[in-house]
């Protein structure tokens, strides 16, 4: 009696547990197509992002390598100089202090004054020697300072042409447009027409662009000096930031009791991060420049100031790499006898090494772009002359570009834009050659 | 009680001390003490340690006797690694953690402001619970502890001692012809090995182990109990586990620890077979735990 009470009650119970069972797996199943649109919903957001962000890539760089790409050659003219003493204003003198002092500039005005004998009026030919740049007397310089018995015979170079002239063949300059509005008046254009009729005018390389510093002239102007300055900057930057942030993480994450002391420090170490770039700009000036008197526009001073920007970057980057060590590494060397400064050093710096490097280089290429802190340092100058040490006056690329975005002439433009291709193809080469030093030292097993 | 059975016959001999009921802790079952005439390595008295505001460890006096195995046994949360780990001072790392009470190792206090902290855990070593090798060779694995401790001075020295610690570990014509490839590469049980090659190779006088099979298999088990037993005759090994048939297959003591408390502690035949404390009873029959 009992026992079949007993069965009876379990099957009840036992019908109760399968109604149940079929009711969850309806109730899951009615879930189901909504859960499964909702994912398809959520790769379709995210592939649409990656599309997004590849399209605006892409138009960035054809934009940019569109515009700049005509800056990497330059339109040269072959001029046949025929030197002499007389012209260059020197006589029979042939010694540096000579060569120093001639007037190469007259001599290339006399060249092309015997390559169009007809043109004869004044205003005329003050518009023919400025279709020529000032570059062009730098190079008969450079040739005559190289071999002075070439003086007295007939020399022909390759001369830089005028920015305008240089637009002109480039095709930027509307012939259309009234001579008025036009910086390229009909007598030059008929000269320039003459030059490529005679076949003496083309496209070089713009050696110009990749060796010399900034120039007022855009076809004379470069990049070179700029790179240094960046380079530069960038060293003292990595020199500095590395180490003292690196240092700071082994502290605060290793050595640091954990108090208000310690706790204040992390929250001003995170606030810092979100500090507005120019401030620290401001903060050079006033301690670097002001107080301890350094020089400005240096690259030192740009570099310290970058670096107190970089550092707590770096700082948060490396206490999480630090934090990714496994606790059981730490505890293996300590269970040893390993006193904790070796078990730092041998153990858990190389493992957190990897993503101390991935700070630093986010911390660097963030230094590499930077312009606003510099311009309060003085890194904004007009600076021609290649930086030799990190304390001569200097600029950085960023700088550079947004100068030369500043400026008036039509040849900045492509400039500008070609400096911008050189700072993203130097920022490339700094991130994979920091990804292949994170590569060598990653050696998780 | 199967377990009993598997005993060696050495363990069933060891002797069972009479003493009066005057030196035992309070409040623990059993022979916690050494009695006079035989040799504690490690003495602890009235050791008690807190976490921040939990007490983790409350009162536990023990002597773990020289050449012997001693088993910590309890349910999670007894103290039983708490104590462990005050053995070699592995708490000093954990931010808020106290030791108060006296630990001794040879008579003398572990704890004291003289003792180097590293020069201790030279002397007392230890194994953890998951196998924890280095990200670096086999060799180096081994080599490190006597390289910080400048132990070999040249590598034909290093080279004996890796040999002879991996040799004892049982694991030297496994990893022989690799020694160079990562100790990270072998499997669970000779990682376990390997740690365990590495906490010998500084040659301690203790070695502490943390559940040293708990993430191992049965074969692999059975490898690391046959070593510590092989161990047991030059060194002094204390051993947690959750694993009763463990306790009773590798050790010569086992102290149950519960809530904190050290509960009862007795040669492991004695607390498999006639356990005095009812607590002690419920668990190792499986009522709790």
């Amino acid at each position: 009696m009992a026992t079949a009470e007993q069965q009876v009650e379990m099957t009840t119970s036992q019908k109760d547990i399968l109604s149940r069972q079929s009711r969850i797996s309806e109730t899951v199943n009615a879930g189901l197509k909504s859960r499964y649109r909702s994912e398809a919903r959520f790769r379709a957001y995210g592939a649409g992002a990656i599309v997004l962000a590849l399209v605006m890539l892409v138009l960035l760089f054809v934009t940019i390598i569109g515009k700049g790409y005509t800056a990497f050659v330059q339109t040269e003219l072959q001029l046949t100089i025929a030197t002499s003493g007389e012209a260059l204003g020197i006589g029979n003198d042939r010694d540096a202090a000579a060569l120093n002092r001639a007037d190469y500039q007259a001599q290339i005005k006399a060249s092309l004054r015997d390559m169009f004998p007809d043109v004869t009026g004044r205003k005329e030919r003050r518009d023919l020697y400025g279709m020529v740049s000032d570059g062009a007397a730098y190079a008969l310089r450079d040739a005559l300072a190289e071999n002075p018995a070439l003086i007295g015979q007939k020399v022909t170079l390759q001369v830089p042409v005028a920015s305008d002239i240089d637009m002109l063949h480039k095709g930027q300059i509307d012939r259309t447009v009234a001579e008025a509005e036009r910086k390229v008046n009909d007598f030059q254009i008929g000269i320039y027409d003459r030059w490529v009729s005679m076949g003496t005018i083309g496209l070089h390389f713009n050696t110009a662009l990749f060796t010399q510093g900034d120039s007022r002239q855009p076809e004379l102007a470069g990049i070179w000096g700029a790179a240094v300055g960046s380079f530069y900057t960038l060293i003292v930057t990595l020199a500095l930031s590395f180490p003292i942030g690196v240092a700071a993480a082994v502290y605060l994450e290793e050595f640091a009791p954990k108090n208000r002391w310690t706790d204040l420090i992390e929250v001003n170490i995170n606030n810092l991060a979100a500090v507005p770039s120019i401030v620290f700009g401001l903060l050079g000036l006033a301690v670097f420049l002001q107080f301890f008197g350094m020089p400005r526009s240096a690259p030192v001073a740009g570099g310290l100031v970058l670096t107190l920007m970089n550092l707590p970057i770096i700082i948060i980057a490396s206490r999480a790499a630090l934090k990714s060590v496994p606790p059981s590494i730490r505890e293996a060397a300590l269970g040893l006898g390993a006193s904790k400064l070796q078990t730092i050093l041998h153990h858990v710096l190389p493992l957190a090494m990897p993503g101390m490097l991935t700070g630093t280089i986010i911390g660097m290429a963030h230094a590499l772009g930077e312009t606003a802190p510099l311009l309060m340092i003085g890194m904004v100058a007009f600076v021609v002359d290649i930086p030799m040490t990190p304390m001569d006056s200097a600029t950085v690329l960023p700088v550079q570009i947004y100068l030369w975005a500043d400026s008036p002439e039509r040849a900045f433009v492509e400039r500008t834009s070609a400096a911008i291709m050189v700072l993203l193809a130097f920022l490339v080469t700094m991130n994979a050659a920091a990804v292949l030093l994170r590569k060598k030292f990653e050696r998780r097993w | 009680m199967a377990m009993v059975e598997t005993m060696t016959p050495e363990q069933t001999r060891t002797p069972e001390t009479a003493r009066p009921d005057a030196t035992r802790s309070e409040g623990t079952a059993g022979s916690p003490l050494v009695g006079p005439g035989e040799d504690a390595k490690v003495s602890a008295r009235d050791c008690s340690v807190y976490y921040g505001e939990k007490h983790a460890l409350k009162g536990v006096s023990l002597d773990i006797k020289v050449n012997e195995v001693t088993a910590f046994i309890g349910p999670s949360g007894c103290g039983k690694s708490t104590f462990l780990r005050s053995l070699n001072r592995m708490n000093d790392i954990i931010d808020g953690a106290r030791v108060t009470g006296l630990i001794a190792l040879d008579g003398e206090d572990i704890y004291a402001r003289k003792v180097d902290v590293v020069q201790l855990r030279a002397r007392v070593g230890m194994v953890f619970q998951k196998p924890n090798p280095f990200p670096k060779s086999i060799y180096e694995n081994v080599a490190y502890g006597p390289r910080i401790h400048g132990l070999a001075s040249t590598k034909d020295e290093m080279d004996d001692v890796v040999q002879s610690s991996l040799e004892r570990a049982g694991l030297w014509t496994e990893v022989k012809d690799r020694l160079d490839q990562p100790g990270t590469g072998l499997s669970g049980g000779q990682q376990q090995r390997l740690c365990i090659a590495r906490a010998i190779a500084v040659s301690p006088e203790v070695i502490l182990m943390d559940e040293p099979c708990s993430a191992l298999d049965p074969i692999a088990t059975a490898k690391i109990e046959e070593l510590i037993d092989e161990l047991r005759q030059n060194y002094t090994i204390v051993i947690v586990t959750h694993s009763m048939q463990q306790a009773a297959r590798v050790s010569q003591r086992t102290a149950f620890f519960h809530l904190g408390n050290l509960v009862e502690c007795n040669d492991t035949e004695q607390i498999f077979t006639n356990p005095l404390h009812k607590l002690t009873q419920g668990y190792i029959t499986g009522r709790f735990g």
